[in-house]
C-alpha cells in the first residue's frame, strides 16, 4: 500500500461526492443568480429517506436511492415554489435568508423524526478493500466512483442533445431571453431544482453507505460543496464537477502535510485563497456583458 | 404604402400607460401595424420607443390600456405564450445565448415548435443559412464568440425560427458598423418583402429606417407627435428638423 497512492484516492472518493452536491448549488445559481443554501439539507433528507426505505420498508438499497432520489426531487422542488418563487424579484438578501431558515427548519424536523441518533446505511461488516494502484478502495468508495462517473455523463448528455437540458443551459445564459422564445422559466427552475435535489439525495445515501447519516450532515458537506462550485467557478457545470475532486484532492493531501483535525479547515483556507485570488473560479468568466444585456431587456 | 391601412390590423395598441416603478414612460399611445407592413417607430432618447415593444412581450410589469394582437389581448401576458401567437422579439443588444453554438441557438428558436417535426426544423435553419451564409461556416462556433453584426445575425435568425407572423425588432443596428448597418436592414427587408413577414422596429437611426419603412411613428417623451407614410416623414420638415439632424 502507497500512502500517496491511497491519499489520492481518498481525495477522489470525497471529491466525487463533493462533485455531485457542488452541481445543484451551481446548476441553481446559474439560472437564479442565488445561492441555496438549503442544498446540503435536501441531501441530509434525502439520506433519511433512504434508511426510511430499507429500515422500515424492507426495500433493497438500490430502489431505496431511487425512491430517495424521487423524493427529494418532490422536496426541491416544493421548496422552490413555496419558498423562493414567492421571492424571485426581491433582490438577492431576501432569498438567502429564506434559505438558511430553511435550512434550520429542515435540521429540526430531521432530529424530531428521526431523532439525535446516528445512523447509517452500511450494510454487512466493513467490506474488505481492493488494491488499485497501490492504494485501498472498498466495494462501497468504488461504487460511489462509478455512481458518480455515470450521473455525470447522463447529465451532460442530457444538458448537450435534450431539448430541455439545452434549455436549461439557455436560461442560464440569459434567463428573459430564454422566455422571449417560449422556454417555460418556471417550468426550468423547477426541473433545475429537481435535478439538484436528486443528486444530492444521491450523494446523501452514497455518504450513508460509507459513513454515517445524522441531522446536521448537510452542513459540512454543503459547505464544502458550495467551496467547490465557487472554487470551478459559480454558474459553470464543468466547473462544479473540477471544483469537487480538487477539493476533495487538496483536503485528503492536505492532511499529509498538517494535523487531520485541521482537514475541515482546508477546505476554507482554499475558498479564501480563490476568493482573493480569482473569485470567478476556475473556468467562471465575468459575464458583466450579459449580465447587462439581460437588465437592459427588462428596462 | 404597399398594405391598405383599412384592413385589420395584426397588432393594435390603444390608450397605452406604462409605468417604470413610480415613472410613466407611455402616455396614451398608440399604434398599429398591419400584415406583411413595415413600420417603424423613431424619436430622441427616453421618448419610449423600446417600451412600447417590451409592453407587447409582457415584459413590463405595470402597465394600462389595450394591446389586441388578431383582435385578441395580449397585454400583461407572459413572454413566454406571447411568442405561441407568433410574434417574435429581437431585443436590443447582442440577444444570443453566447454559451450555446449559433446552431443550438437557431434550433432553440424553434423551442415552442413540436419536436416531432425535426426535418422541418432543418429545412428551416438551411433556408436561414441561405439568408446569412456567414452563420453556416460559424454554425459550430459559440455564439458570442462572433462579431456584433453575426450575433445580430444569429438573433434575427432565431427570431424567424418559429416563422412569426409578426418580427420585433430593438435598435437593430445598435453599435454596427455602417456596412453592417446596411446588410442587415437589408436583411430586415428581405424578409418583410420576400417573407411576408409585418415587421415593428424600433430605431435610433431615423433616416435609414424611415427610407425602407412603409408607415412610421414619431415618438417623443412617451406621446405619440407624428405619424404618416414612412417616406412622406422622411422629407416632413418637422421630422427633419427634430430628429434628422436638420438635413
Amino acid at each position: 500500500m502507497s500512502v500517496t497512492a491511497q491519499l489520492i484516492a481518498n481525495g477522489i472518493i470525497a471529491g466525487a461526492i463533493y462533485a455531485l452536491v457542488a452541481l445543484g448549488y451551481t446548476m441553481v445559481y446559474g439560472i437564479l443568480k442565488f445561492i441555496n443554501f438549503a442544498h446540503g439539507e435536501v441531501l441530509m433528507m434525502g439520506a433519511y429517506f433512504a434508511y426510511t426505505c430499507v429500515n422500515y420498508l424492507g426495500m433493497p438499497i438500490w430502489l431505496a436511492l431511487l425512491v430517495a432520489m424521487a423524493l427529494s426531487a418532490l422536496l426541491g422542488v416544493i421548496i422552490e415554489r413555496v419558498a423562493y418563487k414567492p421571492l424571485r424579484y426581491s433582490g438577492r438578501l431576501a432569498p438567502l435568508i429564506t434559505a438558511i431558515a430553511l435550512s434550520i427548519f429542515l435540521q429540526s424536523m430531521a432530529l424530531i423524526i428521526w431523532g439525535s441518533e446516528i445512523r447509517t446505511l452500511r450494510q454487512g461488516s466493513v467490506s474488505k478493500g481492493n488494491e488499485i494502484f497501490g492504494a485501498v478502495i472498498t466495494n462501497n468508495q468504488l461504487l460511489i466512483i462509478a455512481t458518480t462517473v455515470g450521473v455525470l455523463i447522463i447529465l451532460h448528455l442530457f444538458l448537450k442533445y435534450a431539448k430541455l437540458g439545452k434549455a436549461m443551459r439557455a436560461a442560464t445564459d440569459n434567463l428573459p431571453l430564454a422566455a422571449t422564445i417560449g422556454i417555460e422559466v418556471d417550468k426550468v427552475i423547477g426541473i433545475t431544482f429537481a435535478i439538484g435535489s436528486a443528486l444530492a439525495a444521491l450523494a446523501g445515501v452514497l455518504v450513508g453507505i460509507e459513513q454515517n447519516i445524522e441531522p446536521t450532515m448537510g452542513i459540512t458537506l454543503g459547505i464544502k460543496a458550495f467551496t467547490a462550485a465557487v472554487v470551478g467557478g459559480i454558474g459553470n457545470i464543468q466547473g462544479a464537477v473540477l471544483g469537487g475532486f480538487a477539493v476533495g484532492l487538496i483536503e485528503n493531501i492536505g492532511i499529509w502535510f498538517i494535523p487531520s483535525g485541521y482537514k475541515d479547515a482546508i477546505a476554507f483556507l482554499v475558498l479564501v485563497i480563490m476568493l482573493i485570488f480569482r473569485p470567478s473560479g476556475i473556468l467562471g468568466t465575468k459575464k458583466e456583458e450579459e449580465m447587462g444585456k439581460t437588465e437592459s431587456l427588462f428596462g | 404604402m404597399r398594405t391598405g391601412r383599412t384592413e385589420n390590423p395584426l397588432l393594435q395598441i390603444k390608450g397605452l400607460n406604462s409605468w417604470y416603478g413610480q415613472v410613466q414612460i407611455l402616455h396614451d399611445v398608440h399604434l398599429q401595424v398591419h400584415p406583411r407592413e413595415m413600420v417603424c417607430i423613431i424619436g430622441p432618447n427616453g421618448a419610449g420607443k423600446s417600451t412600447i415593444l417590451k409592453n407587447v412581450f409582457g415584459l413590463i410589469a405595470k402597465n394600462q390600456g389595450e394591446i389586441l394582437f388578431e383582435g385578441k389581448s395580449i397585454r400583461k401576458m407572459a413572454p413566454e405564450k406571447v411568442v405561441r401567437h407568433g410574434i417574435s422579439i429581437v431585443p436590443q443588444g447582442r440577444s444570443v445565448f453566447p454559451s450555446l453554438t449559433v446552431r443550438e441557438n437557431l434550433e432553440l428558436g424553434a423551442y415552442i415548435r413540436a419536436g416531432s417535426e425535426s426535418a422541418s426544423i432543418e429545412q428551416d435553419i438551411r433556408k436561414i443559412f441561405d439568408k446569412f451564409p456567414k452563420l453556416k461556416e460559424r454554425q459550430h462556433q459559440k455564439a458570442g464568440l462572433l462579431s456584433g453584426g453575426e450575433q445580430q445575425m444569429v438573433a434575427i435568425g432565431r427570431a424567424l425560427m418559429i416563422k412569426p407572423k409578426l418580427l420585433l425588432l430593438d435598435e437593430p443596428s445598435l453599435g454596427l458598423s455602417p456596412q453592417m448597418k446596411q446588410v442587415i436592414f437589408e436583411k430586415i427587408v428581405e424578409i418583410n418583402r420576400k417573407d411576408g413577414i409585418a415587421v415593428l422596429v424600433v430605431e435610433q437611426n431615423a433616416r435609414l429606417s424611415l427610407a425602407l419603412s412603409d408607415y412610421a411613428y414619431v415618438l417623443e417623451l412617451g406621446h405619440n407627435r407624428l405619424e404618416g407614410d414612412a417616406k412622406r416623414l422622411l422629407k416632413d420638415k418637422r421630422v427633419a428638423k427634430l430628429y434628422l439632424g436638420g438635413a
